[in-house]
């Protein structure tokens, strides 16, 4: 809606012109300036003032405004970063819309980086004359305006989601917590012990998984997965699945029963498959909410005609094989996604024998043998033979920082896990040998170089620079081959149980659901936020903020503090009575846009769409952020940025150019 | 000595600031450039470059973020193709490619963007006048108008 066709109104422009002092006067003929505009069209009055920005300069500029019913005002002073806002706010007690005051920058880009004086006061004259080409056509705007639904959405229940839910709710505000598996605690809940402190995991995140889950605003949905969402900040629409968990968690009271007779056995993912579970089981004894699950998958039927052990025997008649999804509908003001992460394949790492050898595990593998809820009991055992690995090669950086054939960024935590690992195995198997191959160390974090000398000078961990090149069986034992870069030499290790500290990637699956969201991502799979170094925590797509390795591989305090932030980010939202827009958007015109589409590309906040119907781009102005990248795009000018058409831009042009 | 008029386009995020703290620095600098804050880079439509030669610049210059640090992402890069693309068209309208310089200054770059000012006025200095030749196919665009 650019007011372009429209014949620029007989504006009455006043034109300010400050002497900063001597700051500006001192350089530029101020006088001159002045009187040299007082007869370009369109101005109406003009003078000069020693301090514009003084009291009596502002009063000078309301009272003028009033006298001489000025409709728009150019200030010829200082950059618009020091005095927009102070001029704006004079103008607006005069009753004059702010978004017709024009500041001209005469002194940071003018007197203060010229010397002669004849050039500097043309060009001052030039670029108030640019001015008022633009105040010519100047709209009065209003802020937009849209209300806050005060309500906010956490996707995913680790630790970063958990914290993300407890703040907000701690803010005062409603959460609606959806986690997909059967219990909240995510990857956190798996660990056994966390450095650098050593404390036990289990012991940290149940109590937060218990307030969680007890607290009286939030709503907890696990075993439900987000399916679509509408809508804009402040007002989004989510559509939530709730999958079928067989049993009704408000009736189930955990008597096991039905365990106990269920026929089918399958590996058991909490730890990570070196045990083994029920079709119908409990994720883990500390599980949030408390409550058997059926694995449909795993189970003989779901019909009690092919199996039905479990029904007959639940007293409670909590298992329901009938039972199918449902969807529920909610309305949020902003959403929180912290989906998480996954670790690489072990069968992208073929040199190492991942997936071919049982005594080559991951680290979180390794996190379920050291913990004392493990398949083990927190004994050291290694799959194969439950023999105590006398030696244990520990392998950083698996899959991490290879440009070539894996993954080129660092996944962070790997060495002071690495670390942990081989510290706690000595703590163990004391007369065991733990041999680390890394590339570099990296203990950037608080108390963590001192841990990690700990793990090197007190549990004599042997640490060799250099990359491993292949492991391989021979007899019981594996043999690893790598390099020691400090000496040059090969190196041939051999050992009982070989650890890798696999990359972090992007959670499993979640590029179904951030695509449903149209939420942008980095190359490689991870939330891309706002600004790298400014908005750590928000998304580009307003209302949506991120929290943990969904964004990005994190240690835990790092992952708590970001999700705090994203929780603060949340209550800065929801304390606006009505959220507040700035108006220079990008608005079409209808009759201009032949629906090409083009402007959609070029918008990285998702605030244009193709109306199919009527074959024009319409514009979502809450989501738009006015860079104008679509208005320079749009080949039929039909995408016009307010008080920066292009009809504006080229009168500036032309005054600056031949005034 | 001839004094090149140029139209420059400034980030109000970057290179705008660099102006200004080139200003608070006291770091002198040609007069010969007039600024026009934008948004950003990539509100600079190369029309409105063309449409500043036609108005008689002798160069035009552009300045955003670094890459990595636009405020909308991704804004440079679109001005990058677009300059790009628009450097190898100029020729065909009889206008030298060395006349458009685009440039990333952050806003802590005062000094450089002084510096790129003096560089610039010197390098359409040494290239002359858009002349009337050059301009020939913009005039007649002129007439059909």
């Amino acid at each position: 809606m650019t007011k372009a066709k429209t014949k620029p109104p007989d504006k009455r422009i006043g034109l300010f012109v400050c002497h900063c002092g001597i700051n500006i006067a001192g350089v530029v003929d101020v006088e001159r300036v002045a009187e040299a505009m007082k007869a370009y069209p369109g101005v109406s009055f003009s003078t000069n003032y020693v301090y514009m920005c003084s009291d009596p300069g502002q009063q000078m500029i309301i009272d003028t405004i009033k006298e001489k019913k000025l409709d728009s005002i150019i200030i010829a002073a200082c950059s618009p970063t020091l005095h927009e806002k102070t001029f704006q706010e004079a103008a607006r007690l005069a009753g004059l819309n702010p978004y017709q005051i024009e500041i001209a920058n005469i002194r940071e880009q003018d007197s203060w980086v010229h010397v002669d004086k004849e050039k500097a006061t043309r060009k001052a004259i030039r670029i108030v004359k640019g001015h008022v080409e633009k105040a010519l056509k100047n709209e009065s705007l209003e802020p937009i305006k849209v209300d806050v639904t005060r309500r906010a959405l956490v996707i995913g229940g680790g630790i970063s989601g958990i914290q993300a839910a407890l703040d907000i709710a701690e803010h005062g505000y409603e959460v609606l917590l959806v986690e997909k598996g059967p219990s909240i605690g995510g990857k956190m809940i798996q660990l056994s012990e966390t450095f650098p402190t050593l404390d036990c995991s289990q012991c940290i995140m149940t109590p937060k998984m218990v307030e969680a889950s007890r607290h009286k605003q939030i709503k907890l949905l696990t075993f439900h997965e987000v399916e679509s969402v509408s809508g804009f900040v402040g007002n989004f629409k989510v559509r939530i699945k709730r999958k079928p968990r067989y049993v009704d968690e408000t009736l189930c009271n955990l008597c096991g029963e039905c365990e106990k007779v269920c026929p089918q056995v399958v590996p058991d993912e909490f730890n990570m498959g070196l045990s083994f579970r029920k079709a119908i089981y409990m994720p883990f004894p500390q599980a949030v909410p408390g409550t058997y699950t059926l694995d449909a998958a795993n189970c003989l039927g779901l019909s009690p005609v092919r199996c039905g052990k479990c029904k007959d025997v639940c007293e409670k008649k909590a298992i329901d094989y009938d039972t199918k999804d449902t969807f529920i509908e909610e309305s949020v003001g902003a959403i929180v996604i912290a989906t998480g992460y996954d670790l690489y394949t072990m069968q992208a790492l073929g040199e190492y024998g991942g997936e071919k050898y049982e005594d080559v595990i991951n680290g979180l593998e390794f996190e379920r043998i050291l913990s004392a809820s493990g398949p083990s009991g927190g004994v050291i055992r290694r799959p194969s033979d439950g023999r105590i690995p006398k030696s244990i090669v520990f392998v950083q950086c698996s899959g991490s920082r290879d440009t070539e054939k894996h993954l080129p960024y660092c996944s962070k935590i790997c060495c002071m896990y690495t670390a942990k690992h081989a510290m706690l195995y000595k703590h163990r198997v004391p007369d065991g040998q733990a041999t680390v191959f890394y590339i570099d160390v990296r203990s950037g974090g608080k108390s963590f170089d001192e841990f990690y000398q700990r793990t090197v000078e007190e549990d004599k961990v042997l640490y060799i620079r250099g990359k491993v090149s292949k492991i391989f069986k021979e007899g019981d034992k594996l043999i690893v081959w790598g390099a020691d870069t400090l000496t040059g030499k090969k190196v041939e290790v051999e050992a009982d149980m070989v650890v890798l500290a696999m990359a972090m990637v992007k959670a499993d699956g979640v590029q179904d659901l951030l695509r449903r969201l149209k939420i942008a991502t980095d190359i490689h799979g991870f939330l891309a936020e706002a600004h790298p170094k400014l908005r750590p925590v928000e998304s580009l797509n307003a209302g949506f903020f991120l929290a943990g390795c969904a964004h990005g591989p994190k240690d835990i305090p790092e992952t708590v503090s970001q999700a705090s932030a994203a929780a603060a980010k949340v209550g800065d939202l929801f304390s606006q009575s009505e959220l507040i827009h700035e108006p220079i958007t990008v608005p079409v015109d209808d009759e201009k846009c032949s629906g090409c589409g083009i402007c959609l590309s070029m918008c990285p906040y998702g605030a244009r769409s193709l109306d199919l119907e009527r074959r024009v781009v319409t514009v979502n102005e809450v989501l738009c952020e006015g860079c104008g990248a679509c208005a320079a795009a749009c080949p039929c000018g039909a995408a016009q940025q307010r008080n920066q058409t292009d009809e504006q831009i080229f009168a500036m042009v032309s005054a600056m150019l031949k005034g | 000595m001839f004094e090149p008029q140029i139209m420059s386009f400034l980030c109000k995020w970057c290179t705008s600031a660099a102006a200004d703290l080139a200003g608070t620095s006291r770091i002198h600098y040609s007069e010969n450039a007039i600024n026009m804050r934008v948004m950003c880079s990539s509100r600079v439509d190369p029309q409105h470059i063309l449409y500043a030669f036609r108005e008689g610049a002798d160069g035009v210059f552009i300045g955003g973020c670094h890459p990595g640090d636009c405020h909308y992402v991704e804004g440079n890069y679109k001005t990058l193709r677009r300059i790009t693309l628009l450097k190898k068209m100029l020729p065909d309208l009889g206008i030298d490619a060395r006349r458009i310089r685009l440039e990333w200054i952050s806003a802590a770059e005062g000094k450089k963007f002084a510096q790129v000012m003096d560089e610039f006025t010197e390098q359409i200095r040494s290239l002359g006048p858009l002349d009337f030749k050059e301009k020939a196919l913009l005039r007649e665009e002129d007439k059909n108008e």
